[in-house]
């Protein structure tokens, strides 16, 4: 079954890493259970699984952070003791977290070289440190300034810098957990390429997913964890996507589609001429028109922070439009509140999930009547009757599935996808005739993420509207009708589903909508 | 140069010297992540402790030494408190600052017989420096300072070169800034607020030595008079930089030593001590507005932006 001993035996040289028979606790949860793994040396080894599965635990163990209930941790074939990440570090071990642990006020260099200083006298070397900034990037063909403040470069250039202070620590073995969560395709793509580097100079990369086009696109082995088991091992090169999935979630995936077909009657939403100011790092709206249709999802693609926040905070009300209208259902939204707007039928899912789009200390229960607090049965002439919010919730849950251990517990004791399920119960239970949805799907696994498409293709099919704000060119191909492309703060492209393939919508998103455009080109960023 | 702007010069660096040491421990808590609002109590028990020994000893630099040590150990309630047994530091600190206000008072009461003012006869105070009284302009300024007042200077200066450019002063940025990463590195978090704490508790101790052994010459209950608090104004406003520290507390300087002059013009005494304080307000809070500005749109989401630029991407970076 474990193919890595055979090839141990075969190529004579022990592993980089092993972890045998690792099982680990907490409380009444068995996290990890005697699993096996094996990391040969100079390949990308995929350590996959859905939220839960076991995966992170298993390498905060092969990290240090964890001391295991029982099982080894094997360092080239001798078994090491690992009380901390320290213990780690001196065994060429090296961790890119999912959340970076730099410091943003000094430079790349500084954090690289950040308590392995080359000193003398006591005083930092600074062209010493700059020197080896440059050195390694160069070794693994980055392009760093060593002399850049970190919190003044983008989020795929400070992983750079996590990789840098990992190789800078002599890591062998480097544990990148969800890397590619905050990055842009352009630069998963990029990371992907020095992942390859690393390896072929010897470097051994465990890459810890749940995403299985990258499993398939950057690895060489691919171990599958489920619920704290080992379900399977596979060689990248002869398994398929189906097959890491059926492990993954143990059983196959039927990925929801819309089905696609002509949409008819007046649009819910017609949004013309809308101009929004500038955020702080983020681009104005300019000059932006659309119009959904009942029974239609109109996605809105391209790359974060490109004035689709800001298009959508018009159109729900969260901010004054400075120029163009917003109508609903034929009714001109100008001067209403969000109060109002969600009154005449517009319902939100926004991206920042535990931020905004629920109070993660309350409970389920109260989660689901937010919003409905005015209306019966929940709320009667400002009082609330915690029977009705009690039952309502229990109905909600039943009905989508949400997998919570009641509706008193708090929201926060729930994975992303369910409560994402919280949600969208919330916002669709009332039938609004709009739906204004960011990210799905953002942080919730694959099983719970078609759940998620599912509910939202429902909802269209009953006849629902909905405007879809996603940064995954998948699932918008996966679930619009017709898709717009923002750039700078302008539509610059806009699509059938059947033309919006990757490559299309990929170039479209980076380099506006020009030739590409299939359909006709609405609002005035087409020129540039 | 003129006689009297030199003056003018000496009196805003004896009037800044108190603060600006509180100050600058201050700043080294703010750098190591310990926000330190006790400097007020910890400039009252340094002025006292050099006072107490001084007189007992007959000797100044006994005082002196006897203020940095007493207010080290005071400053350990701050960081065993607040740093190894994570109390919350604003209430630690408020209670430091009333424990300081009440027992210097009790002390003086109990132990010296004086309440008020003590000021015996035989109280030595630092001498001045006369040695250097002949150094044309140097003189001028400092000739009729205590030494503590050049050093408190020339420290700002140090502290600011340490932090930017030695291996500890690093490893210190790092800690206040992100802890987790540091421990996560290897480098002791609580070892180091707790070290940097009783150092800034030592720095207090000078300051108050020169305002109970240099400015005057005698202990006064609640003498530090607010000092304490303009201190942490002026690391909030310079964001714990020590240089900007040392340009704060002259400003503070100034202020007061306007106020003697104003004084001598005939303005009320009441008002003319208020304009420290004020200049202090009046700053702090044209410093606000500025940030303020910066965060233009004003609306939740927006300043949400702001504070995360790093969860924007630019187009143009990609283009």
């Amino acid at each position: 079954m474990t193919d890595g001993t055979a090839a141990r035996s075969a190529a004579g040289a022990p592993p980089a890493a092993e972890l045998r028979g690792i099982t680990k606790r907490f409380g009444p949860v068995l996290a990890v259970d005697g699993v096996d793994l094996v990391l040969e040396r100079g390949t990308v080894h995929a350590v996959v699984g859905e939220n839960g599965a076991g995966k992170s635990t298993l390498m905060s163990v092969l990290y240090g952070l964890h001391r295991p209930d029982a099982g080894q941790v094997l360092r080239d074939g001798r078994e090491v003791r690992l009380s901390s990440p320290l213990d780690a570090i001196a065994a060429g071990l090296g961790m890119v977290h999912q959340n970076f642990r730099l410091f943003g006020s000094l430079t790349v260099a500084e954090n690289v070289v950040y308590r392995a200083e080359p000193a003398r006298f006591g005083l930092v070397d600074r062209s010493a440190a700059e020197r080896r900034v440059e050195e390694l990037s160069a070794r693994i063909g980055l392009d760093v300034d060593p002399t850049a403040r970190v919190d003044t470069l983008p989020l795929g250039v400070r992983q750079r810098v996590e990789i840098l202070k990992a190789l800078h620590r002599q890591a062998e073995v480097l544990i990148l957990d969800e890397p590619t969560a905050v990055l842009t395709p352009g630069e998963v793509d990029s990371l992907f390429v020095v992942v390859r580097r690393m390896a072929e100079q010897g470097t051994t990369v465990a890459l810890v997913t749940h995403k299985v086009r990258e499993v398939l696109e950057a690895t060489d082995r691919v171990t599958v964890l489920r619920d704290g088991v080992v379900t399977a091992r596979l060689t990248t090169a002869q398994t398929t996507a189906g097959e890491v999935v059926e492990a993954m979630i143990g059983r196959g995936l039927v990925p929801a589609v819309n089905p696609r077909g002509a949409v008819s009657g007046e649009p819910v939403l017609e949004v013309s001429g809308v101009r929004m100011p500038a955020a702080p790092g983020a681009s104005r709206v300019q000059d932006v028109s659309l119009r959904v249709s009942p029974g239609e999802v109109v996605g809105i693609a391209g790359v974060s922070g490109n004035g689709q926040r800001e298009l959508v905070e018009a159109v729900v009300g969260l901010r004054t439009a400075q120029a163009g209208t917003v109508r609903l259902r034929g009714r001109d939204l100008a001067g209403l509140g969000v109060r109002e707007r969600r009154g005449l039928g517009i319902a939100y899912v926004p991206e920042d999930r535990p931020g905004v789009g629920t109070a993660a200390a309350l409970s389920v229960a109260d989660n689901l009547a937010l919003g409905h607090h005015r209306t019966p049965p929940i709320g009667r002439r400002g009082r609330l009757s915690p029977r009705a919010v009690r039952a309502q919730a229990a109905d909600l849950v039943r009905r989508l599935g949400v997998k919570t251990a009641g509706v008193a517990v708090p929201l926060s004791s729930l994975s992303g996808g369910n409560a994402q399920k919280v949600v969208l119960a919330r916002e669709l239970h009332h039938e609004a005739a709009l739906l204004v949805v960011e990210q799905p799907t953002q942080g919730v696994d694959v099983g719970a993420g078609e759940e998620i498409h599912r509910l939202l293709l429902d909802y269209r099919a009953r006849g629902g509207a909905v405007l879809l704000v996603s940064y995954e060119i998948s699932e918008l191909r996966a679930l619009a009708d017709r898709v717009l492309v923002m750039l700078d703060g302008a539509v610059t492209a806009e699509l059938d589903a059947a033309d919006a393939t990757e490559e299309v919508l990929g170039a479209a998103m980076v380099h506006g909508g020009g030739a590409h455009a299939a359909g006709t080109t609405t609002g005035g960023g087409a020129a540039r | 140069m003129d006689v009297l702007n030199l003056a003018f010069v000496a009196a805003v660096l004896t009037s800044a010297a108190p603060v600006l040491y509180a100050a600058l421990g201050g700043a080294l808590c703010g750098r190591a992540g310990v926000f330190n609002i006790a400097l007020e109590g910890q400039l009252l028990c340094g002025a006292f402790a050099a006072v107490a020994v001084s007189w007992w000893s007959g000797s100044p630099w006994l005082g002196v030494l006897a203020a940095v040590v007493s207010t080290a150990v005071f400053s350990f309630v701050l960081a065993v408190g607040a740093v190894a047994w994570r109390a919350d530091p604003i209430i630690v600190a408020v209670g430091m600052n009333l424990l300081a206000l009440g027992l210097t008072g009790f002390i003086m009461r109990e132990a010296l017989d004086a309440t008020g003012t003590f000021a015996p006869a035989g109280l030595q105070g630092l001498p001045d420096l006369d040695a250097i009284d002949g150094v044309p302009v140097l003189g001028a300024v400092l000739g009729r300072a205590t030494v503590l007042v050049p050093v408190a200077v020339v420290l700002a200066v140090a502290l600011s070169l340490w932090l930017a450019r030695t291996s500890v002063g690093l490893r210190l940025r790092g800690v206040g800034e992100h802890p987790e990463a540091a421990t996560s590195l290897g480098v002791p978090v609580t070892r180091y607020q707790m070290a940097t704490v009783v150092v800034a508790g030592a720095l207090c101790g000078l300051g108050g030595a020169q305002l109970s052994l240099g400015t005057v010459t005698a202990f006064t209950e609640n003498m530090t008079a607010g000092r304490g608090w303009v201190a942490v104004a002026a690391v909030m406003l310079a964001v714990n930089r020590p240089l900007w520290v040392l340009g704060a507390c002259l400003l503070f300087g100034a202020a007061e030593a306007w106020g003697f002059r104003l004084q001598g013009i005939g303005l009320p005494q009441q008002l003319t001590d208020a304009a420290p304080y004020l200049v202090t307000l009046v700053v702090l809070v044209l410093s606000r507005i500025r940030v303020r500005r910066r965060l233009s749109a004003a609306d939740p989401l927006a300043a949400e932006n702001a504070a995360h630029p790093e969860a924007v991407i630019h187009p143009e970076e990609t283009r």
